[in-house]
C-alpha cells in the first residue's frame, strides 16, 4: 500500500465515520448544525410551494453524467433532489419530470418517482415516462430537454448535475419561458454559463448542499458538517505548507 | 427485500473501493467480476433508456398526433439509418464511422455557434440578471480577463514592472478555480460515500 492509498483510505474512512456520527440523534439534538441562507434555494422552495398550488409541473435535469465518472456524484445529487421534490410536490396533480443524458441515470431516475410514488400513495397516477433519456450526447439532450422546458405546463426547472457549454441552450430557453430555475453543476465551465444565463445559481460545494437544505434526510446534513471538518483540516495543512515553504523547512 | 438489495449495493460498493486502496489478490478477483458485471448492466441501461426514447416517446408521438410528430420522424428515421448500417457495417467500419460523424460534427458546429452568439447576448444582460455585487464583481472579472486574454496587452513582457502584474493577475483565476473544485472534490466525496455506506440511497430496489 502505497502513502497516497493510506491517505486516500485514512479520508474515506474519517468522511464516513463522521457522516455516522453526526446523523446520531443525540448527536443532532446537543449539537443543532447552523446553516447559512443560500437565497435561490430560499426561492426554489417558494417555486416548488407555488406549483403545487396553481397544478404546474417541475422539471428536474441531471445533465449528461456518467454514472461510472467522478462528476457523476452531481448527477446522484440530482436523484435525491428529486426524491425530495417528489414528497414536496405529491399533493400537486402534476408530479415532477426527470430528463438524463445517460441510461443508468434514467433507469435510476424511474425508480427514485416510482419510489415517491409508493412512499406517497400516488401509485395509480405514476407515469414511468417521468423519467426519460433525451439523447445521449450533451447536444442532443440540450435539445430534448428543451422540448420539456418549452412544455407549458412546466413552470420551474431544477437544472443540477453535469452541464457543460450545451447549457446555455437550456438556461435561455427556460428565460424566454420566463419559468423559475435553479441552475447547478458541477463543472466550471457549466458554472460559468450558468452564471452568465440564470438568475438563480449555485456555486461550488452549494450544488451538494441543497438536498440538505431541503431538509432531505439527517445524512446530509451530517455530510455538510464532515465537509466542513474537511474544508478546516485542508485550510491549515494548506497554511502550514506555504508557511514551511516561505521559512524554508519544505 | 429492500434490505436484502441495499445490503449487495453497499458490499458491492465497498468491494469495489476497498480495492483501489488495497492490493489483495483476493480483492483483486472479487472486484474485476463486479466492475464486470457494472459496465455490461450499464451498457443494458443505456440501450433500454435508448428503446424507451424511440418506441415510449417517439413513436408514442406518431400514435398521439402530437404537434412535434414531425421532428420525431425525423428521429425515427435517424435512428433506423444508423442502427442498420452499425448492424450490416459494423461500429468499426470506416464508412459506417463517416456516415454517422459527416452528420453529426456540422450539426454540433453549428450548435457552437449558436451557443457563441447566445453567450454573448447573455453576457450582455449579466449586470439585469444579478444585480448584486457580486454580479458586478462577475462582470468586472469577464472584461479584465478577455482584455488581458486577447493579447493586445502583450508588448508588458519587455516591462519588468508591468510583466509581474499581469503575471500576477494570471494567478487570480487559477486560485478561485482551485478553491470551487476543492468544494467540489469534498462534496463529490461526501455524496459517493453517503451512497456506498447506504445513507443515501438513489436507488429504491
Amino acid at each position: 500500500m502505497t502513502g497516497e492509498n493510506l491517505l486516500g483510505f485514512i479520508v474515506v474512512l474519517f468522511t464516513a465515520l463522521g457522516i455516522a456520527f453526526f446523523s446520531l440523534k443525540r448527536i443532532r439534538a446537543q449539537f443543532p448544525a447552523y446553516i447559512r441562507k443560500i437565497p435561490p434555494i430560499g426561492r426554489l422552495k417558494r417555486a416548488i410551494g407555488l406549483s403545487v398550488e396553481d397544478g404546474s409541473r417541475v422539471h428536474l435535469s441531471l445533465g449528461s453524467p456518467g454514472l461510472s465518472e467522478p462528476a457523476g456524484t452531481s448527477a446522484l445529487v440530482g436523484l435525491s433532489t428529486l426524491h425530495r421534490v417528489g414528497q414536496l410536490s405529491s399533493t400537486s396533480d402534476q408530479p415532477p419530470v426527470c430528463t438524463s443524458g445517460d441510461g443508468n441515470f434514467t433507469l435510476l431516475s424511474r425508480d427514485v418517482l416510482r419510489g415517491v410514488a409508493v412512499e406517497t400513495n400516488t401509485y395509480d397516477s405514476f407515469d414511468p415516462d417521468q423519467g426519460w433519456l433525451t439523447g445521449i450526447t450533451p447536444f442532443s439532450y440540450a435539445l430534448g430537454a428543451m422540448e420539456v422546458i418549452k412544455d407549458p405546463i412546466v413552470k420551474t426547472n431544477i437544472l443540477i448535475g453535469t452541464f457543460g457549454t450545451e447549457a446555455v441552450l437550456l438556461s435561455t430557453t427556460a428565460e424566454q419561458r420566463e419559468s423559475f430555475t435553479l441552475a447547478a453543476s458541477h463543472s466550471l465551465v457549466g458554472q460559468a454559463v450558468f452564471m452568465a444565463t440564470s438568475r438563480d445559481v449555485l456555486l461550488g460545494e452549494e450544488l451538494y448542499a441543497l438536498p440538505a437544505y431541503l431538509n432531505y434526510r439527517p445524512a446530509h446534513l451530517a455530510s455538510l458538517r464532515v465537509q466542513d471538518v474537511l474544508r478546516y483540516i485542508i485550510g491549515a495543512v494548506l497554511v502550514a505548507g506555504t508557511l514551511m515553504r516561505a521559512l524554508g523547512i519544505l | 427485500m429492500k434490505v436484502v438489495n441495499v445490503a449487495i449495493a453497499v458490499l458491492a460498493g465497498l468491494i469495489v473501493l476497498l480495492g483501489y486502496f488495497f492490493n489483495s489478490s483476493g480483492l483483486h478477483e472479487l472486484r474485476s467480476p463486479l466492475l464486470d458485471w457494472a459496465v455490461t448492466l450499464s451498457g443494458i441501461a443505456g440501450l433500454v433508456a435508448i428503446l424507451n426514447l424511440v418506441f415510449g416517446v417517439h413513436l408514442k408521438r406518431l400514435r398521439e398526433n402530437h404537434p412535434r410528430k414531425g421532428s420525431s420522424v425525423v428521429i425515427l428515421i435517424s435512428f433506423a439509418v444508423t442502427l442498420l448500417a452499425g448492424i450490416f457495417l459494423g461500429p468499426a467500419d470506416e464508412g459506417f464511422q463517416k456516415l454517422v460523424t459527416h452528420v453529426q460534427v456540422p450539426i454540433e458546429s453549428s450548435l457552437m455557434a449558436v451557443l457563441a452568439i447566445t453567450l454573448v447576448f447573455a453576457a450582455l444582460k449579466i449586470l439585469q440578471r444579478h444585480r448584486n455585487w457580486m454580479g458586478f464583481v462577475f462582470f468586472l472579472s469577464v472584461i479584465l480577463f478577455l482584455v488581458l486574454n486577447s493579447g493586445v496587452l502583450a508588448f508588458t513582457s519587455e516591462v519588468p514592472f508591468l510583466r509581474d502584474i499581469l503575471s500576477s493577475l494570471h494567478q487570480i483565476p487559477v486560485a478561485g478555480a482551485r478553491g470551487i473544485l476543492l468544494g467540489i472534490a469534498l462534496g463529490s466525496l461526501a455524496t459517493g460515500i453517503r451512497v456506498i455506506i447506504g445513507s443515501d440511497r438513489p436507488y429504491n430496489g
